[in-house]
This record gives structure tokens, C-alpha cells and sequence, in this order.
């Protein structure tokens, strides 16, 4: 079973990611902020990374540059799931490393869209 | 609208557009017709029956069976079929098309457009192997109301999020507003027309690439094969047939055989004189068709 790390700070969206990702057969860790995903990274990388761009202490575009500086760190495959959907922070997030991009608001088929998109399906 | 309209209605809809519905079908028809009605100005769906069986309004029989189409569609839907364009129609294409170095496609259920948008931005990922080469993509619909959408080119968050990799959505399309349209130049190398598959295809000449994805099943078994064995004799014989996930040729005709481990990729099964195939290809001329046969 593959693994997917939730990082959004809140409880709501991680409840519905969790619920559709458990759906499509992943374990789900949860993570309020990026600090505490690059702890969770740092004891067991995931398959998966679902990332929120805003969040308090360390936002999803800093957490990225983190981890992919970590030992295997390239290894997840990162999907940001967020409200800043614009073009330039697209841009930025793909820059910097991430493997898809999530508009929200979203539901089950585009996070399974996505997901196949990155090979993860 | 009693049970009487109803027949009546589905036959309508069968013999303008080939879609059956089963007898329990009637709460969906009642709500796709509502608005229809509504916009018409009837006061009830009896109403607007009348209006259709006193066989003067083609405008709204028009209407009345565009709202009963599914329309959805999405970019790179299943994506094997894309996989499989990119990687074995076209290559095939540009060894055997060398001379006349000319490829033509045909969707021939385009929807809103996703999939032959899908196709040129395929082909955009192709275009130092395709310099010096015609290619067209004609994408038909029985819906002038969504060919109207797909010529703008313009698709919600929603539809972008679909089967569409973000950096085809940075590379192709422009953010306007919450909308995102995608670019000119892609716009361009696809041509819409209005067009009805029950209808006369010889119009269109001959196309060695042809998708017909989820539509023949919305049809009967007679009209899977009509459809079917009519596109048949407007494909080259070495080109190719793409149906929808959920369909075949298979028991229906044997005008086509299936590629061998492609599943759902199709080539003609050439036993018929070679007529069709050392012809010249007629040029374009694509001419829109009114929806009624
Ligand atoms: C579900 S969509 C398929 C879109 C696209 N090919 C795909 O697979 O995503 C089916 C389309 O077939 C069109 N259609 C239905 N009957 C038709 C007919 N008789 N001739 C041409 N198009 C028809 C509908 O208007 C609708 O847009």
C-alpha cells in the first residue's frame, strides 16, 4: 500500500483528502504545517505528498525546497493542493520541484487525475 | 408529459440522432427538456410536445435533441488512446505518408472539444518531426451549442483539472479570470463543423486517423453498425480507429480488426477493392450538415 503525506493546516481539507486518497487504496500521515511534514519526512518518506501553499510556520513552497535537499528527498511525488491558482505560483511550485498542481476547490476525480498523472496510480 | 409523448419523443431522438433511451428514461428526459421548454416559452413539457408534433419547428426540435446529448468530456481521456497516437499512429503515419506528407484526423464526436484539442497539443509535442507537414484535425458534433464552446476554447478550473498535466495548462493556456482558454495557435490547427454521424461522411474525403469515442454508445446495434462500416470506407486502409473504452467492433463489424495488444485501437480489415486506398485523397471540403437526416 502506498503512503501519502497530507500537509494542510486545515482539518477539514486534510478529512476530505484523507477520505479520497483512502479511497484510491493510500495510507494516509497527516501534517498541520510544513515543519512538521519535514519531521514526518525525515522519520519515513512517503509516496506522496499532497501540500497546501499557505500555512502558518513553514508554507508548502519552503517545505518543497526542504525536502528535496533531504536524502532521497526527490523520491515523493509532490502535488499541491491549493487556492493560489494562478499562473505565476504554478510556475513556482514546478520550479521548485513539484510534480502537479491541484486547484482547489477539487474532488475525488481530479485528485485521481492527478495521481495517475504522476504515475502514482 | 404522458407516456405517449414520451414514445414519441424517443423516437424523434432516434431518428434524428441515433441516441436510444429505454422506457425508464423518462425522468431524465423531463429534466434536460424542462429548460428548454422554459426558454421557449411552454408552460408545460405537453406543451412543448404539441409544438414538436405539429412538425413546424425545426429550430426547436433542433434544441430538444442537442439538450439530450451527453456532452462530458476531458482532456486525454484514458490517455492510452493519446499514448497510442503519439507513439504508433503518427510514427507509422510519417514513414508511410512520406510523399504526400499529409495526416488527416477526424473526431467525429467532439464534444466541447477536449479531445481534439488533446490531439493538436500532442502533435504540438511533436512538431520538429512533423515541419513541412499538413496536418488537419476536423472535429464534428451533432451539438452546434458545444462546438460553440470548443471553438472558444474556453473551460473551467474543473474541466483544465481533468486528464490535463499542469504543464500542458502552463505551456497551452491563458488564465482569464477563473476561465482558461487555450492558445490561438492550437485553436487553429483544429476545424469545427456541425455535423450529424448519421449522416453522408463521403463529404469529407478520406482520413487516416479517426477517433469516435463515446458516442456509438448511445446508439442501437443497427446503428453501431451502420456508423461503424461507413467510417470504414472513409479511413485509409492503413489508418486507424479509436473508439471509447467501453466500445468495440467486436460482434458488430468485421470492416475493422483490432491492432494487435493495442486494445481499442482499430484498422480497417482490407478485403475490399484497393480503390480507396491508391485513389488520390480528395481535398477538404468540409461543408456543414444540418443536424436532421
Ligand atoms: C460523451 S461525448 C464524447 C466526447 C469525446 N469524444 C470524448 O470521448 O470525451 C458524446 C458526443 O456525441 C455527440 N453526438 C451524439 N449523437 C451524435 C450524432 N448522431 N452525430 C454526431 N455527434 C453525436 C454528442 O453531442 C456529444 O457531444
Amino acid at each position: 500500500m502506498k503512503t501519502c503525506l497530507v500537509v494542510d493546516d486545515s482539518s477539514v481539507i486534510r478529512k476530505v483528502a484523507r477520505r479520497i486518497l483512502e479511497g484510491l487504496d493510500f495510507q494516509i500521515v497527516e501534517a498541520e504545517n510544513g515543519e512538521e511534514a519535514i519531521e514526518s519526512c525525515k522519520r519515513q518518506l512517503p509516496d506522496a505528498i499532497l501540500l497546501d501553499w499557505n500555512m502558518p510556520k513553514m508554507d508548502g513552497y519552503d517545505f518543497l525546497r526542504v525536502l528535496r535537499r533531504l536524502p532521497g528527498g526527490d523520491g515523493p511525488k509532490v502535488v499541491f493542493c491549493t487556492t493560489e491558482n494562478d499562473v505565476a505560483h504554478i510556475a513556482r511550485a514546478l520550479h521548485a520541484g513539484a510534480n502537479e498542481y491541484i486547484m482547489k476547490p477539487f474532488d475525488k476525480d481530479i485528485v485521481e487525475a492527478k495521481f495517475q498523472e504522476v504515475g502514482l496510480i | 408529459m404522458t407516456p405517449l409523448d414520451y414514445d414519441y419523443l424517443r423516437r424523434c431522438l432516434k431518428e434524428r440522432s441515433g441516441l436510444v433511451l429505454s422506457a425508464d428514461k423518462q425522468y431524465l428526459v423531463e429534466s434536460r427538456l424542462l429548460p428548454v421548454a422554459r426558454k421557449s416559452g411552454f408552460s408545460s413539457l405537453g406543451d412543448l410536445v404539441h409544438a414538436l408534433r405539429s412538425g413546424h419547428d425545426d429550430v426547436l426540435m433542433t434544441a430538444v435533441v442537442e439538450a439530450m446529448t451527453t456532452n462530458e468530456s476531458f482532456f486525454f481521456r484514458d490517455k492510452i488512446p493519446f499514448d497510442h497516437f503519439r507513439t504508433i499512429m503518427i510514427p507509422a503515419l510519417l514513414a508511410s505518408r512520406r510523399t504526400s506528407r499529409t495526416i488527416r484526423i477526424w473526431c467525429a464526436a467532439a464534444s466541447t472539444g477536449q479531445e481534439p484539442y488533446s490531439l493538436a497539443m500532442s502533435l504540438k509535442a511533436m512538431e520538429r518531426d512533423l515541419v513541412g507537414w499538413r496536418v488537419e484535425i476536423l472535429a464534428t458534433d451533432l451539438s452546434s451549442e458545444v462546438l460553440e464552446k470548443a471553438r472558444q476554447g474556453l473551460y473551467s478550473q474543473f474541466e483544465v483539472q481533468r486528464g490535463l498535466p499542469i504543464q500542458l495548462l502552463l505551456q497551452h493556456f491563458t488564465q482569464i479570470g477563473e476561465l482558461w482558454q487555450i492558445a490561438p495557435e492550437l485553436r487553429a490547427m483544429v476545424k469545427f463543423r456541425q455535423f450529424n454521424l448519421l449522416g453522408d461522411f463521403s463529404q469529407f474525403g478520406l482520413f487516416d486517423v479517426v477517433f469516435c469515442r463515446n458516442v456509438l454508445i448511445y446508439f442501437d446495434q443497427q446503428t453501431k453498425i451502420d456508423v461503424l462500416s461507413r467510417l470504414s470506407r472513409v479511413m485509409m486502409n492503413d489508418g486507424y480507429l479509436v473508439l471509447g473504452a467501453a466500445e468495440t467492433v467486436v460482434g458488430l463489424v468485421d470492416s475493422f480488426k483490432v491492432v494487435p495488444d493495442n486494445r481499442g485501437l482499430y484498422t480497417p480489415n482490407v478485403r475490399r477493392p484497393p480503390a480507396a486506398a491508391t485513389a488520390a485523397k480528395p481535398g477538404p471540403r468540409l461543408v456543414a450538415v444540418n443536424g436532421a437526416r
